[in-house]
């Protein structure tokens, strides 16, 4: 925890009472805390991550390079108490992840791109109906079966877009395995709060980084209980559109007699499809998460104020960046860095904050090109906006980076 | 049946299962779907599972409604993920029964391999499956179970594909509990749903049922009507029948019964088997032991053995104030069952009656299927009563012996 590239585990531990307004938080359960200092890889800090959480129930599908937090969870089920269960593929693990979280559990799924594709249609179910889960992205290089055990971040919008119709999602961006692992109970915590899938977007260069991950003890691991709903059962609704978190889930076996469909519906949950009941659904579904982002929004900043270029950078391109930044620094460039910890909501208002100040921001990615449009979008033409892109297979080298912070402020 | 809604609503015995509040539902004059739900409903009650405890998930289509008009937790998913949905609830928690309702497109169609895969886990689930040949929903097109040269939407000259035998193909997947049954067949559909209820593994319900807006009128079949006497003329009541002779040809024969029903540990018990002797006996499942769970497993049993118990007796003594003769004359006959369970049997026939055939006209699938399901009833009932203990053993041979090889006339 103390080691520089994780001062969020801090941060979270200090700031989780206040960010889940009106959800008391409660220390985490220690059966699924395995406190000490380890050396692990991301994947399996993911599936540590989730068993602080309180994740007691995972459906999975294997495929590199994320299969490492599946096996870890199976192998750690037994003692703590929870269920693994590899399903017949990844259509068939997100939707067991419906059923399990209505059925009262906190649940998580581990994926990458392929299977991800296969995920979005009920990613779709799951922003629709509301059911808090964790899915981690564990990118690897693509289109299609592309690059099986080689890095990427392509899979940025997707995450973001993937699912049809207007709905919105929660990512974060871990860049270290200790990262993974505080991320995952973050990210626990923020779906079951704002009752969204919430996607961990790592990739395979941190997925199979080994590491020190320090876990805390179970008393230093503030979690989001799950929030049933147990009063009278003529009031009871599965939904309430007000646009905010914090709404209770209805509990298979409870008596409650709930109904939930993917169709557009009201609180009740039944079915109403009709243009003004999707408009009341949509707003509430979106501006539920963007009406929050500054709740939910966390970012890692340095030296920002005065600085004339910003590299705004998120994962292990952040890392690789650090090493662009100092030997600019060096060389007299003022340069800040902006990590992106959440990625989705995206940051816009700081975007927009830095795009008035400084001459350029550099955007370093391993993808073609991708979150650098949404900076673009922000910084609405008051800086330069220079994209660092990579097709993935291997992370930047770090001159390249360098390069285009030098380019940014001729 | 439904020209005054609000009478219908207050007056229907199925009011309390039912979402009354969300009818009248979406289902065609003469569709099947209906009355399985009609013996879904009768099905639960008689079991005499907590309806707490019971939860139907449903994907898309027609039959995917279903979530929408039952008053138990129940969820509509996606289009052929009900199974891995309802996979998840049911080892979220395993107190709960959960219920898959949903047509043949669905189960077998985009969601075939989760079907085959829950079959091979011997998940705890009952799978209820309305095959009309047709997707329904989006206008008739042909489906998996569409026989060879039947007319749709999407085969205008004649379907040149062939189709999936559902018995068979569970079977092979490794199901524990198998029958068919067609929509005609209301009673036998209600006697199947309740047994599945009453057992753990992984239950597959098929029936058959007419879709006369699409599948009937692109084939010329007549109405609903037409089909419930087609049913009773082509159905061949064969118990224990091996499941590779129980294809549907194109307006051919239709082998019913219940084919399959052994004992198989399911998913979770193997799951319990394996974790005990890793972790011992302080082995845990969501903060519950097995001992514990095992307790209160029996809890509920006897619960639901007492609910059992309450209602025979019920229906007993409705039964004695109830003059009409012939009924009288087939209850003493029934009482010469088995001195186990003589108030179920006793039971039977006024259950029977209770559950009989939707009179959509009173015409000819009456009279016979009264005969038919009367004598299933008779046979299947006193077995169900044993069918809920664990233990239970494979009967369907000798009931394919007893059972009469055809059901018509």
């Amino acid at each position: 925890m103390k080691t520089k590239l994780s001062g969020v585990s801090e941060q979270a531990n200090v700031r989780s009472s206040g960010r889940y307004a009106g959800t008391k938080t409660v220390t985490a359960d220690p059966k699924g805390v395995d406190s000490g200092p380890h050396f692990m890889d991301g994947d399996h800090a993911i599936a540590e991550g989730a068993l602080a959480a309180g994740c007691r129930f995972f459906a999975g599908y294997p495929i590199t390079p994320s299969t490492e937090a599946a096996e870890r969870f199976a192998e750690r089920a037994p003692e703590v108490g929870a269920l693994f269960i590899q399903m017949e593929d990844e259509l068939a693990s997100i939707a067991a992840l419906i059923g399990a979280a209505w059925g009262g559990q906190k649940c998580m799924t581990v994926t990458c791109g392929p299977g991800f594709s296969l995920m979005t249609e009920n990613l779709g179910l799951a922003c629709m109906t509301e059911t808090p889960m964790v899915i981690a992205n564990v990118q690897r290089g693509g289109p299609s079966t592309g690059l099986p055990t080689l890095t990427a971040q392509q899979d940025m919008m997707q995450a973001r877009y993937g699912p049809h119709g207007d709905n919105a999602i929660i990512a974060l961006c871990p860049d270290s395995p200790q990262e993974c692992f505080d991320l995952t109970v973050e990210a626990f915590n923020l779906s079951e709060f704002y009752r969204v899938p919430v996607i961990i977007l790592t990739d395979e260069t941190v997925g199979h980084m080994h590491e020190k991950v320090v876990i805390p003890p179970a008393d230093q691991i503030q979690v989001v209980p799950r929030n049933n709903y147990s009063g009278p059962k003529e009031d009871c609704r599965p939904y309430k559109f007000d646009s905010q978190g914090g709404h209770p889930m209805v509990r298979a076996g409870d008596g409650y007699n709930f109904h939930i469909t993917g169709l557009t519906h009201n609180e009740k949950g039944y079915p109403v499809m009709t243009a003004d009941q999707n408009k009341i659904v949509v707003t509430h579904l979106m501006e539920k998460i963007n009406g929050n982002a500054d709740m939910i929004i966390r970012l890692d900043e340095d030296q920002i104020d005065g600085a004339e270029v910003v590299v705004v950078s998120y994962g292990i391109t952040s890392r690789i960046a650090v090493k662009a930044i100092q030997d600019a620094r060096k060389e007299g460039i003022k340069v800040g860095s902006l990590r992106m910890i959440t990625i989705w909501p995206f940051c816009e208002k700081r975007i927009r904050e830095i795009s008035s100040k400084v001459k350029a921001i550099v955007v370093p990615e391993i993808n073609y090109g991708q979150m650098v449009l949404e900076v673009e979008r922000n910084a609405g033409g008051r800086c330069k906006v220079i994209s660092v892109n990579h097709c993935g297979g291997a992370v930047h080298d770090p001159e390249v980076i360098l390069d285009a912070i030098r380019k940014a402020i001729q | 049946m439904s020209t005054d809604i609000k009478s219908f609503k207050a007056g229907s015995p199925m009011s309390d299962v039912l979402r009354m509040e969300r009818m009248p539902h979406i289902w065609c004059p003469g569709c099947g779907i209906g009355s399985e739900v009609n013996s879904f409903a009768e099905a639960v009650k008689r079991s005499g599972i907590d309806p707490k405890k019971l939860v139907v998930v449903s994907g898309i289509g027609c039959t995917g409604r279903v979530a929408g008009y039952v008053n138990f937790d129940s969820i509509h998913t996606t289009h052929g993920r009900a199974i891995p949905v309802a996979t998840g609830v049911k080892l979220a928690n395993p107190d709960l029964t959960v219920v898959v309702f949903s047509g043949e497109g669905d189960l077998t169609g985009i969601g075939g391999n989760h079907l085959i895969h829950a079959a091979r886990r011997n998940m705890d689930l009952v799978v209820i499956c309305n095959n009309n040949f047709t997707y329904g929903m989006t206008g008739g097109q042909v489906t998996p179970t569409t026989p060879n040269s039947a007319i749709a939407s999407t085969t205008p000259y004649g379907n040149y594909e062939y189709p999936f035998s559902l018995p068979f193909l569970v079977d092979a997947a490794g199901a524990t509990y198998i029958a068919r049954w067609t929509s005609m067949h209301s009673r036998n559909v209600t006697q199947s749903i309740e047994e599945a209820l009453l057992r753990k593994g992984f239950s597959f319900i098929e029936v058959i049922s007419p879709c006369t807006t699409l599948y009937l009128r692109r084939n010329r079949l007549g109405d609903g009507v037409d089909m419930l006497q087609h049913y009773q003329e082509n159905s061949i009541l064969k118990h224990g029948c091996d499941t590779r002779e129980t294809a549907i040809d194109y307006q051919g024969k239709i082998v019913v019964g219940k084919f399959v029903d052994k004992n198989k540990p399911t998913y979770l018990e193997g799951v319990d088997k394996c974790c005990v002797k890793l972790v011992g006996d302080d082995y845990q499942l969501y903060g519950k032991t097995i001992p514990e769970r095992e307790a209160e497993e029996k809890a509920e049993k006897e619960r639901i053995a007492a609910r059992r118990a309450a209602m025979a007796a019920t229906e007993a003594q409705g039964e004695e104030a109830v003059p009409a003769k012939p009924r009288k004359a087939l209850a003493a006959k029934v009482k010469k069952a088995p001195a186990k369970a003589p108030k179920k049997a006793a039971a039977a026939p006024k259950a029977a009656k209770k559950a009989a055939v939707k009179p959509v006209k009173k015409t000819a699938a009456k009279a016979p299927a009264k005969k038919v399901a009367a004598k299933a009833v008779k046979k299947a009932a006193p077995k169900a009563v044993k069918k809920a203990a664990p233990k239970a053993t494979v009967k369907t041979k000798a009931m394919a012996k007893a059972a009469p090889k055809k059901t018509r006339k």
